[in-house]
């Protein structure tokens, strides 16, 4: 981590008025960027009536259980939680290492075929996945798996950052452990699990992270797989709740802190690894 | 690249004498690692794509599926939402993403300077954004443009100005569409470019300023034509990101008001989960696609070249 050294050590006035600019400027951005977190934050806290009061509230109120209550009354808040959490795990689980072994065979191995599932897996990274939705959603009704959980996790398991982010991980691994552990009569997926996996551990992390926080934002195709609330995940129980005719606007905020702190805790512990994920391929939406 | 170091022999090595073991042919092998994703890629990728684009040539009448040839793409022409909606996306291109990538392009020559203390704070701060759920934070700024009591309204009445109907008014609503978005990506793109700007060693600051070079034109003419591809990724990949917006319009308006921020994905859904119109909602489908291959490829053949060095 190399960082801009200035020559002079002692600050002159014209530099020390630079650095004033500055400073306002990040200090400026970062009102803006907490503010609504913290806004969110306080409102989860008060009853709807409040927040839009004139001052509005500044500081925690007292109503964050009513809130709590009233949203696990309204749209099964807790059980919508499990849900988002559930899909996310599994996955983030089954994707990972989808992902982590069809990259290790694209590193490793020479087959008939190889090259056809480059350029798939390249595919789909340039097309977009909403022309997918029509088929998806005809392929789920036509099998009957609208409104169940295996219709949102199945369809985007594959995914293309993560195998090319993991197969980059696995060409630079020599070859020469590969083969004395052949040598030794380890069979070829032992190998990977005990010997090369372990050694990839950034790249794995930086996407476990990464396919977490895709799949616990998703919205358009759990918004259109599920119907019954009692299935719902996060975004779409959020969604449903802008869309009721008296909206419980503190409900809702309170909704949305309880969607964004496990992501944020995401980011606070694994900082590094979150930043690796989204270099690689996070796109907007 | 690094040496091609692909496992590419023959089932029996010549050098060594018959393994005790049986040993699978490494080319079944490779089919273990790959056969998942190579079946999830054929099943959930190239069959709905081949059926969406056949789609897109036919409409369903009374049940039964017509092959109509080119006429839903004709139909988007005369289409005035359709129309709307490339307006809307094309006003988001060159609005939000300039503003916000020049942005992203200070704060990360900001947060790289040396003398600035709790570096890693600062950045995190700028980056939490990124980290909100997506539909949380269009509900956060659906309560925070409320016109009437709104936390921003409150503050713009505070100074005597307002209230502005920031969701209600076609105007505004693209306005707040645009804002939010901002406030969401700014950060995360500041992060890419503030990791190419890491890449970039001192010595090029120094030499710059030992030839006489200021701080402004040693950022203008050394240091930003070496972070051009990394300011490209991020034009590209927010480009996308455009022409794909869903959730943050169809959460803060629905695309509405009077389709002011309806963008051809919240079109695509609307056509073909709500009037279940299937075959035009593909069409529309592959003109985005169109759309994203054509105008990446004008981004990265105006500004990717110049890769001599």
């Amino acid at each position: 981590m190399t960082a801009v050294q200035h020559a002079s050590v002692r600050a002159h006035p014209a530099r020390r008025l630079g650095r004033v600019a500055v400073w306002l400027f990040l200090a400026c951005g970062a009102v803006v960027s907490l503010v609504p977190f913290l806004w969110m934050a306080i409102a989860a806290t008060h009853s709807t009536s409040d927040l839009f009061h004139s001052p509005p509230p500044f500081l925690p109120g007292g109503r964050l259980l009513d809130n709590l209550a009233r949203l696990q009354d309204t749209i099964g808040f807790g059980r919508v939680l499990l849900n988002s959490l559930g899909i996310a795990v599994v996955h983030t689980a089954l994707s990972s290492l989808i992902s982590a072994m069809c990259g290790y065979g694209l590193a490793k191995y020479r087959f008939r075929g190889r090259g056809l599932l480059l350029g798939a897996v390249l595919a789909t990274m340039m097309i977009p996945f909403q022309v997918l939705l029509v088929p998806l959603f005809q392929m789920m009704a036509s099998v009957g798996w609208i409104d169940s959980y295996q219709a949102v996790i199945l369809p985007f398991l594959a995914n293309s950052f993560g195998i090319l982010l993991m197969r980059q991980g696995f060409v630079d691994f020599p070859d020469e452990i590969l083969e004395s552990a052949r040598i030794d009569g380890s069979g070829e997926l032992r190998t990977f699990y005990q010997v090369v996996l372990p050694c990839v551990r950034p790249q794995l992390g930086a996407l476990v992270i990464f396919t977490f926080m895709t799949q616990w934002n998703s919205f358009i195709w759990p918004l259109l797989m599920l119907n019954s609330e009692d299935k719902y995940t996060v975004p779409v129980a959020l969604n449903t709740l802008t869309g009721l005719s008296r909206v419980d606007y503190s409900g809702l905020m309170l909704g949305s802190l309880l969607a964004t702190l496990p992501l944020m805790a995401l980011f606070l512990l694994f900082q590094r690894q979150f930043v690796a994920g989204l270099l690689g391929g996070a796109v907007k939406g | 690249m690094a040496v091609d170091t692909t496992y590419d022999r023959p089932a029996a090595p010549a050098r060594a004498p018959a393994a005790p073991r049986r040993r699978r042919s490494p080319r079944r092998v490779a089919w273990i690692f790959a056969g998942p994703a190579a079946a999830l890629f054929a099943l959930f990728f190239a069959y709905p794509l081949g059926a969406s684009l056949l789609q897109s040539f036919t409409t369903e009448d009374a049940g039964a599926t017509r092959w109509v040839g080119l006429d839903q793409y004709r139909r988007m022409i005369h289409d005035p939402a359709f129309v709307e909606s490339l307006v809307n996306t094309g006003i988001i291109l060159v609005v939000q993403v300039p503003v916000m990538i020049g942005l992203a392009l200070v704060l990360a020559v900001l947060l790289n300077q040396s003398w600035l203390r709790l570096r890693g704070t600062w950045r995190a701060v700028h980056f939490l954004p990124a980290v909100t759920t997506l539909v949380a934070y269009a509900v956060v700024f659906q309560v925070l443009l409320k016109t009437d009591g709104g936390l921003v309204n409150q503050i713009l009445g505070a100074v005597g100005i307002g209230p502005v109907d920031w969701l209600n008014s076609p105007t505004w609503a693209r306005i707040s569409l645009i804002a939010s978005l901002t406030w969401r990506w700014t950060g995360y793109n500041a992060v890419i470019l503030l990791a190419g700007l890491q890449a970039i060693g001192n010595e090029q600051y120094e030499a710059a300023a030992i030839d006489g070079s200021g701080t402004l034109s040693t950022y203008a003419r050394v240091i930003l034509p070496q972070l051009r591809p990394v300011v490209l990724f991020c034009v590209v990949t927010s480009t996308i990101g455009t022409l794909q917006l869903f959730d943050e319009n169809y959460v803060l308006t629905r695309g509405g008001p009077d389709d002011a921020t309806l963008t051809p994905v919240v079109y695509l859904y609307k056509v073909g989960f709500q009037q279940l119109d299937f075959g035009y909602a593909a069409a529309i489908a592959w003109v985005v696609v169109a759309l994203i291959a054509a105008i990446s490829a004008l981004q990265y053949a105006a500004f990717g070249r110049e890769r001599r060095r």
